[in-house]
């Protein structure tokens, strides 16, 4: 178990930060290629101000048309991406480990904030998978997959979340917690999670195609949120 | 500019796909599908939006609630964007082009029959994903193979043989302008349709359905234009602005009538590219036409003008007066065509000028770029009698926000929007007038002193004439 764990968190550390990284760079770089030449559209039409707010509004709370029109979906789909973000970055656990291995750390958050923003992050995937099955115009776009990689990403919460709390065998417990987490990195790039960096891709596009591209003697274009 | 004139190989592949496109759909579910064909499109159209949006949807749903088919429907979940793309689009994608005409067949009647493209989607989905873009591809597989709506066919064989979407001769549409010009004289003293003339501000282009079957449009158009004393002319060749090739997903055939009216509008040296009120003729000319012709920096080389830009600017700046008391005074409401609104960004220019004529002017909910597509767009109109029970039906949604209203004047920029607006009327009794703003207008507007004829002089030139 001991030998295991020597791995998770040396090797299979370095092993699923470089996957992540290396894959969503080589995915951008073959996209930016392809782009060049197929999507010249993008390049033609873009502005950075309608992008950057096209962007903005749909990452804050209320800012964009759908997150106003379902609001309670909203507010469980931005607690989500923000917990699943801040959690693992500035829980002081993780960045003991990051002194130990670097020699530097990032501000913590307090345990019992960490702590509850784990619970809010693992109920809120409880209920975007209950949306899923339960809302009938998302159940028939979800395949196994879409559940599967809600599943993925609430792996490392749960494992971590029970490890702190030393519910179950600790050691185990905090192994199935690297091997998780590193299996979420590992995805990212490879699949639609890969949104954390296309997003800003997508929404400029649109952002400058509704919005700069149609905007006329002084008349806004379609604002995309 | 040199890129309008190197299409003639686009046009010979046009040809070359066109008796495939004629054929009838027949029961030929066993015929082979031109695989190869299939797979160039699709791979021709994957680009980096179009891989990253088949990837990243995160399939929430929330495109589901943005779409008029879906809500009009009872919210049936087969209706919602992401699902229809996923059972066209994404299936083609997945089989890697490996399909047969029976999927294509069912293609067809969700790409067409289920989709106007009228991008509202597109607002209400976190990834901004453009679904009208998916569209068109799916309709580009679909069309390759020669299986789409027949009315929509036959106009694409019409832009392929005459240059315009009715097969019109250029001869008629000039008999027309001319016949025209001799009738709204007699309203308007002087008044001509001039023809052809270098250097002229505006090339006026039209629907050809306004010489075929609503010529008094070209009329109204040369009362506004006489009257304000603005240069214009129409052209002999390339004034069709409509684009139904567009909406096949053919962009071989949707190149023709953009290259001829930019030719012509070149070859004239004229300042715009003035529009009939029409929505999709817009959105080719101003928009998308610069891709048909793979134009560099995807603008046309002659700026495009849509007639209600111009008819604010006409009489805002005092250029055409209307008649206060002519002003509308029964409750009035204007239609947002999609890409007129949400495609165009003119639709504040609608409500400035709504404002100006009606004196009980009521919006729709939800309206400018929100709007919903009446039910018509996307070359739903064209599509003929075999889908006019399902446009009846998505059309509640509008239907329903008009009667909310209680407008019993809904002006229409937009040729399609009119016909539907039209057929809605009926449908579900709602009791309204469909009007566009050049009738509006011509029926307001204070012809100037100078202009009125004098009725002896006018009664002594026909006896001189007998």
């Amino acid at each position: 178990m001991h030998e295991l764990y020597e791995f998770l968190s040396g090797t299979g550390v370095w092993i699923a930060f470089i996957v992540l990284v290396g894959g969503l760079l080589a995915r951008l770089a073959f996209l930016a290629g392809l782009s060049r030449e197929r999507d010249k559209v993008v390049f033609n039409h873009y502005n950075g101000g309608w992008a950057w707010r096209s962007i903005l509004h749909w990452l804050l709370p209320l800012g964009s048309v759908s997150f106003r029109q379902q609001p309670l979906f909203g507010l469980a789909f931005w607690v989500f991406h923000v917990g699943l973000l801040i959690t693992p970055l500035f829980l002081a656990a993780h960045n003991m480990l990051f002194q130990e291995a670097f020699g530097w750390s990032l501000p913590t958050l307090p345990d019992v904030v960490a702590d509850s923003l784990t619970i809010v992050v693992m109920l809120a995937i409880v209920f975007l998978f209950a949306r899923r099955l339960g809302r009938p115009e998302v159940r028939i776009l979800s395949t196994a997959w879409d559940y599967t990689l809600l599943l993925i990403v609430l792996a490392p919460f749960l494992t971590g979340f029970l490890a702190y709390r030393q519910i179950g065998p600790y050691d185990l417990m905090l192994n199935l917690h690297l091997l998780t987490g590193e299996i979420m990195l590992v995805v990212i790039p490879f699949s639609k999670l890969g949104h954390l960096i296309l997003f800003f891709f997508t929404r400029a596009f649109i952002g400058s195609d509704m919005g700069a591209r149609r905007e006329i003697e002084g008349r806004l274009g379609a604002q995309t949120w | 500019m040199s890129d309008i004139e190197t299409t003639a190989e686009a046009q010979e592949e046009t040809q070359a796909l066109a008796p495939a496109a004629a054929q009838p759909a027949e029961d030929d579910d066993n015929q082979p599908v031109d695989v190869q064909k299939v797979r160039s499109i699709l791979e021709s159209n994957l680009g980096a939006r179009m891989r990253t949006w088949l990837s990243i949807c995160a399939r929430c749903g929330l495109c589901a609630d943005s779409c008029f088919f879906y809500l009009a429907h009872d919210k049936d979940p087969k209706l919602s964007p992401a699902y229809k793309i996923k059972a066209t689009l994404g299936e083609m994608y997945k089989r890697k082009g490996r399909v047969d005409r029976k999927f294509l067949k069912q293609a067809k009647e969700i790409i067409w029959g289920q989709c106007t493209t009228c991008r509202r989607c597109s607002m209400f989905c976190p990834f901004g994903i453009d679904m009208a873009t998916m569209f068109t591809t799916a309709r580009a597989v679909c069309n390759s193979q020669g299986i789409l709506p027949a009315g929509l066919a036959r106009t694409k064989q019409n832009i392929i043989e005459s240059g315009n979407q009715m097969g019109m001769a250029n001869e008629d549409w000039i008999e027309t302008c001319e016949w025209m010009a001799e009738e709204w004289g007699e309203e308007v003293a002087g008044l001509e349709i001039p023809v052809d003339a270098p250097g002229a501000k505006y090339m006026y282009t039209v629907n050809p359905r306004e010489p075929m079957y609503y010529p008094q449009d070209i009329g109204m158009m040369a009362k506004i234009m006489h009257c304000a004393g603005e240069s214009w002319c129409v052209p002999t060749e390339g004034w069709d602005c409509t684009n139904l090739a567009m909406f096949c997903g053919d962009k071989a055939a949707a190149a023709i009538p953009v290259r001829n009216m930019y030719a012509a509008a070149q070859r004239l040296g004229v300042q715009y590219i003035l529009m009939t009120e029409c929505g999709h003729a817009y959105r080719s000319g101003a928009f998308e036409g610069p891709y048909f012709l793979d134009i560099p920096g995807g603008k046309p080389p002659v700026p495009v003008k849509h007639s209600v830009q111009l008819f604010l600017e006409l009489i805002k700046g005092g250029k055409i007066k209307i008649d206060p008391a002519k002003r509308l005074k029964e409750p009035a409401t204007v239609q947002d065509p999609c890409n007129v609104s949400r495609n165009a960004g003119l639709w504040e220019m609608l409500r400035e000028l709504s404002l100006l004529l009606c004196e009980d002017f009521r919006d729709m909910n939800p309206n400018g770029a929100y709007n919903h597509c009446c039910g018509g767009g996307g070359g739903f109109i064209p599509m003929g009698p075999e889908y006019k029970r399902r446009r009846m039906q998505s059309g509640k949604v509008k239907a329903e926000q008009i009667r909310a209203t209680g407008a019993k004047v809904v002006i229409s920029p937009c040729h399609n929007c009119f016909d539907q607006l039209g057929d809605l009327n009926k449908e579900y009794s709602l009791g309204y007038k469909v009007l566009s703003f050049k009738e509006l207008i011509t029926e307001m507007m204070i012809i100037p002193e100078h202009l009125i004829p004098q009725e002896e002089d006018d009664d002594d030139a026909q006896g001189g004439e007998e």
